[in-house]
């Protein structure tokens, strides 16, 4: 298993359309995937649903902690990492 | 027949079979012995058929819409795969015996209870996306005609509980001819919308009981709405319709001429507008400038603010409908009854008295600064002015002058094209500025008196409340006392005044404004023709006495009376 923590700094948090992408990037993956809000607390959820990133409500500056488990767990990780610094980051 | 008495908000008659905007669904039949593999089939045929659907919205509002404004629908399609919503729904189906429409109502209400309840603002209006989503695939599934407004062949009356700004973002609105809503006042945002884009709309009708399709007359004059009207009524209705058309046309063909008193004094009728459309219908009634651009509109249904370059051509594009007219631009009103997705702004206990407007800008450079800038770039080479919302101090004025002031400078450093001198005007529509306009007229560049705020302040009534809003009447003497020394500080101190409230496009307050000495009326587009055809009638020098009657008057009801004897003898 792998895993990862890291701070969300887009302006909006994780949220709806941001959200709808992360959940299509983590879904081009077999490993399962699990992600929960270190800020707020509370559960692990599935981070292949769109309802259950909406349910941890990311915000902005949150921590979350991310876990893959599979085949491709080390470039799901990869992945959703870039997803979170990078592309997020570059919508103001 | 059945006769619904509500306010009216907005001028004009229309008759047209009634359409039911997100009403309530009919009980939903749930069973546990459904026949799992029809069931399934059911629902992935009104998978695929909404999924379409939501397609050719999409398909069909590119080009009209931001793209963020197209978030809504990417959730939706991407919910209807999801594990935690579609497949659940699917499982329930298999697993269960459950009907297809059960199930979806199941999942959707968990899931929309489990929103609702979160801490977040904007997380938490992800709910009303749920909804309407296991609304669409339940009228799929029941076949209730499943009516978009895309879809429509023929123009409706469209019937509701209230319009939300996201609510008509969606809507097709060449196919609606009137709204008539159970909540609202004349200052919603359905009657707003409605004057915008010069439909007829009557709001606060109550508990709306009509079938879908039945025949609606909509008086917007009245305020009355007529479900299943009998022969007599529809014909003589028909003949009012024909009438109401042929005087405004009449109007509408004199709204481009300017409105020039009967004693030769020019009166500027200008609108207000909070879109690119209806600056495009501004200039279509007549408007002679843009008193008032509502610059939330950028704002709406989108995650991110806007940028520095958006709203710059959002601002050059409206400017551009009425070239070589003065542009007057709101900077961000939210708070209050206004909340926008991209800000968060802490739940407050009396939000019409709290963090909103300019109190928020002022601190908020990233709010404040972007819009400033594309306001300076956009007047560069028109006249474009800034006006600040919600001021109640002058120190505001100050800080805001200061802060504007420090970005040009940075922005002519830098070389860009920006205009000489900004300036820098505020609403009046807190007491607290009305009452020392005189101070206010010395360091502001212009004034727009912004009755629908002044009169709820003034008179401490919450106007989207219905029990009180009828105290917040912009012809009490107290509100009136106001707008004088409003109007007479500016004209001491030699600034321009304009009044931007729904009191500028009244016909009944008219002369007396006259009379006060306003010479800039700022309204919703429809009404211009309207105002501009009451001016011409008028002479300045006739309105001036009834200032002092009026102002003499007790109460609202003697002030109207007043005016409405001095209306009918002309």
């Amino acid at each position: 298993m792998k895993e990862t923590t890291l701070t969300v700094k887009h302006k909006v948090g994780l949220h709806a359309r941001p959200a709808a992408k992360f959940v299509k990037a983590a879904k081009q993956f077999d490993s399962k995937i699990q992600i929960s809000n270190i800020t707020r607390g509370g559960d692990r959820v599935s981070a292949k649903s769109l309802v259950s990133l909406v349910k941890i409500a990311v915000a902005c500056g949150h921590q979350v902690h991310i876990t893959a488990d599979g085949s491709d767990e080390d470039q799901a990780i990869e992945a959703l990492t870039e997803f979170i610094v990078n592309t997020m980051e570059e919508q103001p | 027949m059945t006769r619904m008495q509500g306010i009216a908000a907005s001028n004009g008659i229309a008759i047209g079979p009634a359409f039911l905007y997100r009403v309530e669904l009919p009980d939903i039949p749930v069973r546990s012995d459904a026949d799992p593999t029809e069931e399934l089939e059911r629902f992935e045929q009104s998978v695929d058929a909404v999924r379409t659907h939501l397609e050719s919205i999409k398909e069909r509002k590119r080009g009209q819409m931001h793209a963020d404004n197209f978030e809504i629908l990417d959730v939706q399609k991407e919910l209807l795969s999801d594990e935690e919503y579609g497949d659940k729904i699917r499982t329930l189906i298999q697993h269960q015996g459950r009907n297809a429409e059960a199930a979806v109502q199941e999942v959707t209400e968990a899931v929309v209870t489990e929103f609702s309840m979160l801490e977040d603002e904007y997380f938490r209006q992800r709910a009303a996306d749920v909804a309407d989503l296991g609304n669409r695939l339940i009228r799929n599934l029941m076949e209730i005609a499943d009516v978009d407004l895309g879809d429509l062949t023929e123009p409706v009356v469209l019937l509701a509980h209230d319009l939300s700004p996201s609510d008509t973002i969606g809507f097709e609105l060449d196919k609606v001819a009137a709204m008539c809503t159970e909540a609202g006042s004349s200052t919603s945002h359905t009657a707003i919308v409605a004057r915008s884009i010069g439909i007829p709309a009557v709001v606060g009708v109550g508990t709306i009981d009509v079938r879908e399709g039945a025949t609606i007359i909509l008086d917007g004059n009245e305020g009355v709405a007529i479900a299943d009207p009998d022969d007599a009524t529809l014909a003589e209705y028909h003949e009012r319709k024909t009438r109401d058309e042929k005087r405004r046309e009449e109007l509408l063909a004199k709204a481009a001429a300017p409105a020039i008193t009967a004693d030769d004094v020019h009166i500027h009728c200008v609108a207000n507008v909070g879109s690119v459309d209806s600056a495009r219908t501004a200039a279509e009634y007549g408007a002679d400038g843009i008193g008032l651009l509502r610059s939330e509109f950028l704002y709406l249904e989108r995650p991110r603010l806007p940028d520095e370059e958006e709203q710059y051509t959002a601002f050059s594009q409206i400017a551009d409908c009425l070239p070589d007219t003065t542009v007057v631009v709101r900077t961000l009103d939210v708070g209050g009854d206004k909340s926008v997705p991209s800000i968060r702004m802490p739940k407050e206990e009396n939000p019409f008295l709290g963090h909103r407007a300019i109190r928020l800008t002022l601190e908020e450079p990233d709010l404040f600064e972007p819009q400033i800038r594309a306001l300076l770039r956009t007047a560069a080479d028109r006249d474009v002015r800034i006006m600040l919302p919600f001021v109640s101090t002058l120190t505001e004025l100050r800080t805001a002058r200061e802060k504007i002031g420090t970005i040009h400078a940075s922005m002519t450093a830098q070389g860009t094209a920006v205009c000489d001198r900004p300036k820098i005007g505020i609403m009046i529509e807190i007491p607290s500025a009305a009452v020392i306009a005189d101070a206010f007229a010395r360091e502001a560049d212009f004034f727009s008196i912004g009755t629908n705020d002044l009169c709820q302040y003034t008179m401490a009534a919450d106007r989207t409340n219905e029990k009180v809003a009828e105290l917040a009447n912009f012809l009490d003497p107290a509100v009136l006392f106001l707008i004088k020394r409003s109007i007479d500080a500016a004209q001491n101190a030699g600034i321009p005044v304009a009044m931007c409230g729904e009191m500028a496009g009244s016909v009944i307050a008219t002369p007396l404004l006259l009379g006060m000495g306003l010479r800039e009326f700022s309204m919703s587009p429809s009404q211009l023709p309207e105002i501009k055809d009451a001016v011409r009638r008028l002479a300045v020098e006739d309105c001036r006495p009834l200032v002092d009657t009026c102002l003499q008057c007790a109460t609202a009801s003697d002030v109207r009376d007043i005016l409405q004897d001095f209306l009918d003898s002309r």
